[in-house]
């Protein structure tokens, strides 16, 4: 069970010299176990600063961060016991690889953890499956692997720590669309099968409109909107002032209204929009 | 924490010392060095603790950065105080003690002989920005091409250096925080395993490093570059008026430490 409290969340970069800029600025957000959260903004607009106060490897200027009822900055094991219970999935998280096979390099986090070699070996496989790893490459150095498959060592690197929370930043960037799609299949069915809370970090709507049960918008370091795909895709004015865009499949709905075909229903995805048109095919006939 | 560097860190600014020729400021740094070396007595030092004192107020650095800077080289300073100090002859300051008055005095000496050299150069690097620096060595050495030194070469792998040493801190602190993600502990332990827990940075830098190195070479080439013959500049450097005038007072500088010197102050 993993639930992250966050209020009152400020951060400060270089503060009180000529370069100080104001990254996070009053953030106060409830994450409840087991929610899958797509967080947007444009670029630099602190999502990427926000997600790293959620394990503590950046300290708030001000505010609390709360994960299981526990303030991970209360003191050193409190910050250690949050990195093991919340993974963080960088951006281009295949630079960090370093081991000289794919198998160590997904065991790192877990040997961090101390935990015994039988543990490691069952978490690695777990992991490495979750992602879709296959075992034959356990023992090639992880440098030869294309950047698809660089990426997916990487994530598996966390997962096999067993956060109750995983958050990743930006898993998609540079991928091709098959790689994408197949990359947040594997975040859905991680989901599915452990109940982890997760958090995916994008400028995308179209990739994590799809699978998030609850969009959060930042916008210059404050929450902009907060709530289902559908409500906040009924902003679609405000979302394009901050340099956001509604998914193609809404903008393809809100054109097909003003010309008049009434398409129904909340639309954010292909299916959604195709199964729309089909009913109201249907309706016609 | 790696931010806190400041080796050699450029301070944009509008004051005359940013304005003189980066060749100028080269050569005065040469001259202040050898007028540094030539310091003897505690006159001749007072002297050149005024002229850097002066310096600093015309390049507007305020005096706690310039020794921000001393950081790294305190262990030097503090080393090369205590040898003095303990190695040299003359009379003790309590009879049958090593410790002598001369040591004293020559301990005190070469510290401030090389702080004022750390505070002197810095003065340099603070008040120009890297590529004119280059620009400006480049063009100082430029005679050396006629004995074939590939003198262009040399600084334009300066100026490249200089260019990606903010990129690789930044490279640095985002590999940090991962491995910190994944459990990596860079801040407990004896210094065996902390020298060993550089590894997850070390190897992921280095192949960035190799793989940003290839990019930027094909993207030169693909720019048609081609080492430095017939190549212009954006930035042409110009002698002014006040780099004349910089360079009468640092003769004169000069001068003025060599009739100390003659006169033993």
């Amino acid at each position: 069970m993993s639930e992250i409290k966050v209020s009152c969340l400020c951060h400060v970069y270089s503060a009180g010299t000529p370069f100080e800029k104001v990254a996070i600025d009053g953030i106060n957000i409830d994450i409840p176990h087991g929610q899958l959260v797509g967080l947007i903004g444009h670029t630099g607009s602190g999502k990427s600063t926000f997600i790293q106060h959620l394990n503590g490897l950046l300290k708030p200027s001000s505010g609390t961060v709360m994960v299981d009822g526990e303030d991970i900055n209360a003191d050193k094991t409190a910050t250690k016991k949050a990195r093991s219970k919340v993974g963080l999935v960088f951006q281009y998280p295949e630079y960090q690889l370093f081991e000289e096979t794919v198998f160590a390099d997904i065991a790192f986090g877990p040997k961090n953890m101390k935990l015994s070699d039988a543990e490691i070996d069952e978490r690695v496989r777990e992991a490495a499956a979750f992602v879709g790893v296959p075992e034959e490459q356990f023992d090639k150095s992880p440098l030869e692997l294309s950047g698809g498959q660089k990426r997916r060592v990487a994530i598996a690197g966390v997962i096999a720590m067993r956060p109750g929370v995983l958050i990743l930043d930006e898993p998609t960037a540079g991928l091709d669309p098959a790689g994408c799609e197949q990359i947040l299949q594997n975040i859905c069915d991680y989901r599915e099968q452990t109940g982890s809370t997760v958090i995916i970090v994008s400028h995308s709507m179209d990739d994590v409109a799809r699978i998030a049960d609850r969009l959060v918008v930042f916008n210059r370091g404050e929450i902009r909107f907060d709530g289902t795909p559908e409500e906040v895709f009924s902003n679609p004015d405000e979302l394009r002032s901050i340099g956001l865009a509604v998914p193609a499949p809404t903008e393809l709905a809100m054109e097909l209204r003003r010309i008049g075909v009434a398409v129904s229903g909340s639309i954010y995805t292909n299916e959604q929009l195709a199964n729309a048109l089909i009913k109201l095919k249907r309706g016609t006939e | 924490m790696l931010r806190d560097i400041t080796l050699g860190q450029y301070f944009p600014g509008d004051t005359l010392a940013h304005r003189l020729d980066p060749r100028t400021k080269l050569i005065l740094v040469i001259v202040y060095i050898v007028g540094l070396f030539n310091a003897v007595g505690w006159y001749s030092y007072g002297f050149v603790i005024l002229i850097t004192g002066a310096c600093m107020a015309v390049s507007k650095i305020k005096p706690a950065s310039a020794f921000k800077g001393l950081k790294p080289v305190i262990f030097i300073i503090v080393l090369t105080a205590l040898l003095n100090i303990f190695y040299t002859d003359g009379t003790p300051i309590i009879e049958g003690w090593i410790i002598t008055w001369e040591g004293i005095a020559k301990a005190v000496m070469m510290s401030v002989r090389i702080i004022l050299l750390i505070v002197g150069t810095f003065l340099l690097t603070y008040t120009t920005s890297p590529i004119a620096l280059t620009d400006g060595l480049e063009s100082l050495l430029s005679p050396l091409k006629k004995l074939k030194v590939p003198v262009h070469d040399m600084s334009m792998m300066m100026s490249m250096a200089l260019r990606f040493i903010p990129t690789l801190i930044e490279e640095t602190d985002k590999i940090m925080s991962a491995q910190k993600a994944r459990g990596a502990d860079f801040e407990t332990g004896s210094l065996m395993s902390r020298a060993k827990a550089l590894l997850p940075i070390l190897v992921p830098l280095f192949v960035s490093s190799f793989r940003r190195a290839d990019e930027l070479a094909v993207a030169m080439e693909s720019r048609c570059y081609h080492g430095g013959e017939g190549r212009t500049r954006m930035k042409q450097l110009k002698m002014q008026g006040c780099d004349l005038a910089a360079m009468l007072l640092g003769a004169a500088f000069l001068a003025a430490i060599f009739i100390m010197k003659k006169y033993g102050f």
